[in-house]
């Protein structure tokens, strides 16, 4: 296999029918005192359903940015965006995607099941469908056991899960993740990011992720988007053909050393631009 | 095991037990010239004092380890109390206590400072025991407090106007009980429950319309910054023209004292929720008033109960001051200028001590209130595996 087979540039790619998001010309400016912040600039992106998607970039690049103009958590100041044809506003009132963030943000006074639960209650789901859709999704991130227990009771990695299987409680078919591992050591991430797999494998679902580590943007993804900062910009768009049930093995290969290659040689290009 | 090193308060309490035998037990007569009594004539005094020596003696050597020596030494303590309070009333020494009985109380001083330091470091994991040690402690510092109280203004004969013994006071609030219970009745179940409910119901709706509508976060709070600093002594006398001599004008003071610290901890508190959260809820595309029950007043519970905390004292203080002002012929502020004016301390401090035990209770019960309501929070944690 060579590197052209494994890796294709589909940055120009014509958006298909399935697209579920679709971006164009996106910009955002943040005004503020010391001057206009250009967090995002020209991003053209489509993400396919079924597709993973890795942001990578340094800090101040605009992918939490991104992710969050997706989620209509913040307003682009210019271009075009849809979420399953619409605009993020109205996928968003129609629950379109679920999203995990760096934080667990777990309400402390209620129960690691009510938790997840809480997205269902607000959707005004009957209660025994919730105790049952928390019981499916807790069991999905391996925390089935731990319904009773409090946030504060359980490890930082065990509150992220908790705070996935909320995110997967209502079966939205997009999943919108940014940095979710990113507090975590090693060991835990590497175990988090193969039960990810193992579910987005299993479910189909569409995944937007943003990370800074290269090796997790690789392993993770079909579709690794690298970004650099000043203004906020796409460099690269990498699109990879491992399987779907890929595991950790496929780090050694050379295939995943060259694409991580190509992952860093984006990243330094865009740092050198701005100096 | 080493155990050479002396116990020093008992060592103390020992010498100080000592030397109380030696010194003259009371001063002298001036009308016969004679001394007042001699620890010789009171055998119970001379057993206690006694007791303190050997006590005293064997601890010093053994050290004050374990609970159980901790209580033998309280115990003797206690004993050596009843023994002063009665030297002080039944052998005339009240007014006359001389060097040996003031010698007496140092040596108790020691022990029951020693034995109630021995119960305050007691450490155990049964949740039942380790609670009866924490009750203990303060009890019986109070007490001995109480007792020192009492053997200082009879020993030194210090006039009833000045400072009554607490024995007399809780003879007058024993004997007084029907006008305690109505004056309670109408200052702490009419005006300060009213008033107090009243006040902090107010302002937490109030806050909420202000986290609500802008130009009243610009607007009001500012101006109810005003009212708070209003005099409390001025605004009384007004309510009472306004609302009557009755409860109803207490109560209008204590919404004025109480509103303002509700409304500002419960902006606060309703703004304590984190943007992360906020944005989580915003990604359910939760409305106003769901954000509001699920997110925003639960996470600010521990700021609504700190001012509820800080307002069940407030409310107290605000109808006792308020009752200076024009009130029925009953109520505890009422009972307390009519008393100090007639010369009857003991009632004054009566009624203080019943406002002290009411306010305390309050503050008690919504202290334990908070602590079930939001036992998440991290002050409350108890970490159950």
């Amino acid at each position: 296999m060579t590197l052209k087979e494994v890796v294709n540039n589909v940055a120009s790619m014509p958006a298909s029918k399935d697209a579920v998001v679709d971006i164009k010309n996106l910009s955002l400016t943040f005004q503020t005192a010391d001057g206009p912040v250009y967090a995002l600039s020209d991003v053209d992106l489509t993400i396919n359903e079924g597709d993973f998607v890795s942001f990578i970039g340094p800090s101040g690049c605009g992918k939490t940015t991104l992710l969050r103009v997706i989620a209509d958590l913040e307003r682009a100041t210019g271009g075009d965006i849809s979420i399953n044809g619409v605009s993020p506003e109205q996928a968003r009132e129609n629950r379109a995607y679920g999203y995990v963030f760096q934080a667990p943000a777990l309400l402390p006074w209620r129960s690691i099941e009510r938790n997840v639960t809480l997205p269902l209650e607000i959707m005004e789901i009957s209660k025994e469908e919730r105790i049952k859709r928390a019981h499916d999704a807790l069991k999905l991130v391996e925390l089935n056991g731990f319904e009773k227990k409090f946030p504060w009771q359980l490890s930082g990695g065990m509150q992220q899960r908790a705070s996935i299987a909320r995110a997967l409680s209502f079966d939205a078919d997009l999943l919108l993740m940014d940095e979710p591992f990113g507090a975590l050591d090693e060991i835990v991430r590497d175990h988090l990011n193969e039960q990810l797999l193992k579910l987005w494998a299993r479910t189909n679902k569409t995944v937007a992720f943003v990370t800074h580590s290269i090796p997790e943007a690789v392993y993770l993804s079909t579709k690794i988007v690298v970004m650099s900062p000043r203004p906020g910009r796409i460099i690269d768009v990498i699109e990879t053909d491992f399987p779907r049930d890929r595991s950790l093995d496929i780090r050694e290969t050379p295939e995943f050393l060259e694409i991580a290659h190509r992952v860093r040689e984006g990243l330094r290009a865009g740092h050198s631009n701005d100096e | 095991m080493n155990q050479m090193k002396l116990d020093k308060f008992c060592l103390v309490g020992a010498i100080a037990a000592l030397l109380a035998l030696i010194f003259p037990l009371a001063g002298v007569d001036l009308d016969t010239g004679k001394q007042v009594a001699f620890v010789g004539d009171i055998p119970g005094l001379a057993i206690a004092m006694a007791l303190c020596v050997i006590a005293g003696a064997a601890f010093t050597w053994i050290g004050v380890r374990s609970v159980l020596s901790g209580t033998v030494l309280l115990a003797v303590a206690v004993f050596g109390c009843w023994q002063a309070v009665s030297t002080l009333y039944d052998h005339g020494v009240a007014g006359y206590a001389g060097t040996g009985f003031w010698l007496f109380i140092i040596s108790l001083w020691a022990f029951v400072w020693r034995g109630i330091d021995v119960i305050a470091n007691y450490r155990s994991l049964e949740t039942a025991k380790q609670q009866t040690a924490n009750v203990i402690v303060p009890v019986a510092f109070g007490m001995w407090l109480l007792f020192v109280w009492e053997v200082l203004v009879a020993g030194f004969g210090v006039p009833q106007v000045l400072l009554p013994p607490p024995s007399m006071i809780g003879v007058r609030f024993v004997t007084s009980t029907d006008v305690m219970a109505a004056d309670f009745y109408q200052t702490f179940v009419k005006a300060v429950l009213s008033g107090y409910v009243l006040g902090c119901g107010s302002a937490f709706v109030m806050a909420i319309a202000v986290d609500r509508v802008p130009f009243l976060k610009r607007g009001l709070l500012p101006l109810g910054n005003m009212v708070s600093a209003l005099p409390i002594i001025g605004v009384a006398p007004i309510m009472v023209m306004w609302f009557g001599f009755d409860w109803q004008s207490k109560a209008a003071v204590i919404v004025i004292m109480t509103f303002f610290p509700m409304l500002v901890n419960t902006v606060t508190g309703l703004n304590a929720a984190g943007k992360l959260e906020r944005d989580l809820m915003a990604t359910y595309a939760s409305g106003y008033w769901s954000t509001l029950f699920r997110l925003r007043l639960p996470a600010a519970m521990p700021f609504v109960f700190n001012a509820l905390k800080i307002n069940s004292t407030l409310a107290l203080i605000g109808a006792i001051v308020a009752e200076f002002f024009g009130t029925p012929i009953v109520g505890m502020g009422f009972r307390i200028s009519t008393e100090v004016g007639r010369m009857n301390i003991d009632m004054v401090w009566a009624e203080i001590a019943l406002a002290a035990l009411a306010g305390t209770a309050f503050y008690g019960a919504v202290a334990y209130i908070e602590r079930k309501a939001t036992s998440w929070h991290p002050s409350f944690r108890v970490r159950r595996h």
